[in-house]
């Protein structure tokens, strides 16, 4: 690792004027970063460790919603009373990512914040205008099997790799940011990861001197949650398709159908356009292939990662099948 | 907060460099050489260890990150006349080839089996609500992070077992 200054924050004005600074970064559980910072991927001059400045708690809103502090880990955030029986996809959906070592290390925050594994972005001999902006993108033309098929630019086909903020697209949940003159903006989860057009550098809408400090779910709502992920072995992989589903069957028919798809975009992908088409119809394989239709219009392939495509449609009808049996 | 923390019970100064990692704290400057370094980025699970109760990758942390912690490493489950009940299962069951990942398994398994007892799903858990048992699927879904390149996997997997069975759920 390069030499850095590193520097406990005991409060959030504390860490977003350590954040404010020049090539600072602020660190949490630090799973990614340091990680990041061993391949010099990362090479910050100043380290905020924001561990210890509260932010860690998991409570109910006035409105039943339940609001997940930034510093929550992974692990407190899945086994949590609540989760698990209000937002059983959140939980589902942490479970299935890495390891128990990291959930118990890995924040809500930092998840959110977590950088794409693209195998050219985490090789400081490769070229990668996420990185090191302007070089170029190895994995255009190169290996790409991980890559993204869904809202890619010329510049930049890396997928955002968690599962995580899948679930919390599909749920609708926001996030808390703290600015740095100490007042709070809220961020719909679905805008907070940007694409990658000419900036793939930015990950999200954070700017220098926020941070993150938490996230809020709704109310529950009754209807089946599911999180189906695909990857290439069963335990510890990276999604190649990963899917949330919040579905709720009314009549024979869908009531509602909030879906977020992971491993497909350099954002957990949300199609309002999906939603609309399957609420007040009846199910049918015809219908998932409608629904199918609208998630991968524009969907491009890569080579390598070309097999994303039909993946996609086929886990798309999988998981609306289990859905609605389940939800029947 | 006293600059130290706390390893196997006693206390000791962090270190000065900012970048050393739990790991190489415990191995270079405190000369606990039981957890291993495998691949120093969290894929392999060779250097886990408890830290107040919960088993991390002591590569992916700073030694600085936690001052005032309790960690406990593979010296401080048990020594070789007094093994802990998971260090003779491994024995027993021939949990191991080369034992190069054994202290990470072990250390894991024990974090593991308190998972359990505490009623804490898996991705392998058919409900979110336990009480779970320990399974082979639960086992194999929840030591996910702990590579045996041997591939002991089959009597690690017994070992561990043997222990969930024998020992009262908390």
């Amino acid at each position: 690792m390069r030499p850095f200054q590193y520097q406990r924050a005991h409060s959030i004005s504390d860490a977003s004027a350590i954040a404010a600074l020049p090539e600072a970064m602020l660190i949490a559980g630090g799973t990614n970063l340091l990680d990041m910072m061993k391949l010099q991927v990362a090479t910050p001059s100043q380290l905020g460790d924001i561990g210890r400045i509260g932010l860690d708690g998991i409570q109910d809103t006035s409105d039943r919603g339940l609001r997940i502090g930034a510093l929550a880990t992974n692990t407190a955030t899945a086994v949590h009373p609540r989760v698990r029986a209000d937002y059983p996809v959140l939980a589902r959906a942490i479970l299935a990512g890495a390891t128990q070592q990291l959930r118990n290390k890995a924040t809500t925050g930092g998840n959110l914040c977590q950088r794409t594994r693209c195998y050219y972005f985490m090789n400081v001999d490769q070229p990668c205008n996420k990185r090191d902006p302007g070089s170029g993108c190895g994995a255009i033309g190169g290996v790409n099997k991980l890559h993204a098929v869904l809202g890619t630019s010329d510049q930049c086909i890396a997928t955002y790799p968690g599962d995580m903020a899948v679930a919390l697209t599909a749920l609708g949940a926001k996030v808390v940011i703290a600015k740095s003159d100490g007042a709070e903006r809220t961020v719909p989860v679905r805008d907070f990861h940007l694409l990658p057009g000419d900036t793939p550098w930015r990950d999200n809408v954070l700017d220098q001197g926020e941070l993150i400090v938490a996230v809020t779910l709704p109310p529950p709502v009754a209807a089946t949650q599911l999180y189906r992920k695909v990857r290439e072995r069963s335990s510890y992989a990276f999604a190649l398709v990963s899917i949330a589903a919040v579905i709720a069957i009314d009549d024979g028919k869908f009531a509602r159908a909030d879906l977020a798809f992971g491993g497909l975009a350099h954002k957990p992908w949300h199609d309002p356009r999906i939603g609309e088409l399957l609420v007040g119809a009846a199910p049918s394989p015809a219908l998932y292939d409608q629904a199918a239709d609208l998630l991968l219009e524009g969907a491009e392939g890569h080579g390598d990662n070309d097999f994303k495509i039909p993946l996609a449609r086929r886990t798309l009808h999988a998981v609306l099948a289990e859905a609605v049996e389940k939800a029947a | 907060m006293p600059d130290e923390l706390i390893v196997n019970g006693t206390p000791h100064p962090l270190p000065q460099d900012p970048r050393v990692t739990l790991l190489d704290f415990l191995r270079h400057d405190l000369g606990l050489t039981g957890t291993k370094k495998g691949c120093d980025h969290g894929q392999c699970g060779a250097c886990t260890v408890i830290v107040n109760g919960l088993r991390i990758n002591s590569c992916l942390t700073l030694a600085a990150m936690h001052e005032g912690h309790q960690v406990t490493t593979i010296e401080g489950l048990g020594i070789a006349d007094e093994p802990s009940p998971l260090q003779r299962a491994f024995v027993e069951h021939d949990g191991f080839q080369c034992g190069y990942c054994t202290p990470g398994q072990i250390c894991s398994a024990t974090a593991m089996l308190d998972e359990i007892a505490n009623g804490w799903p898996s991705d392998a858990s058919e409900t979110l609500d336990g009480p779970f048992e320990a399974s082979g699927a639960e086992i194999r879904e929840r030591m996910s992070g702990n590579l045996c390149r041997c591939g002991a996997y089959a009597n690690i997997v017994a070992a561990i077992r043997h222990v969930a069975e024998s020992e009262p759920a908390a």
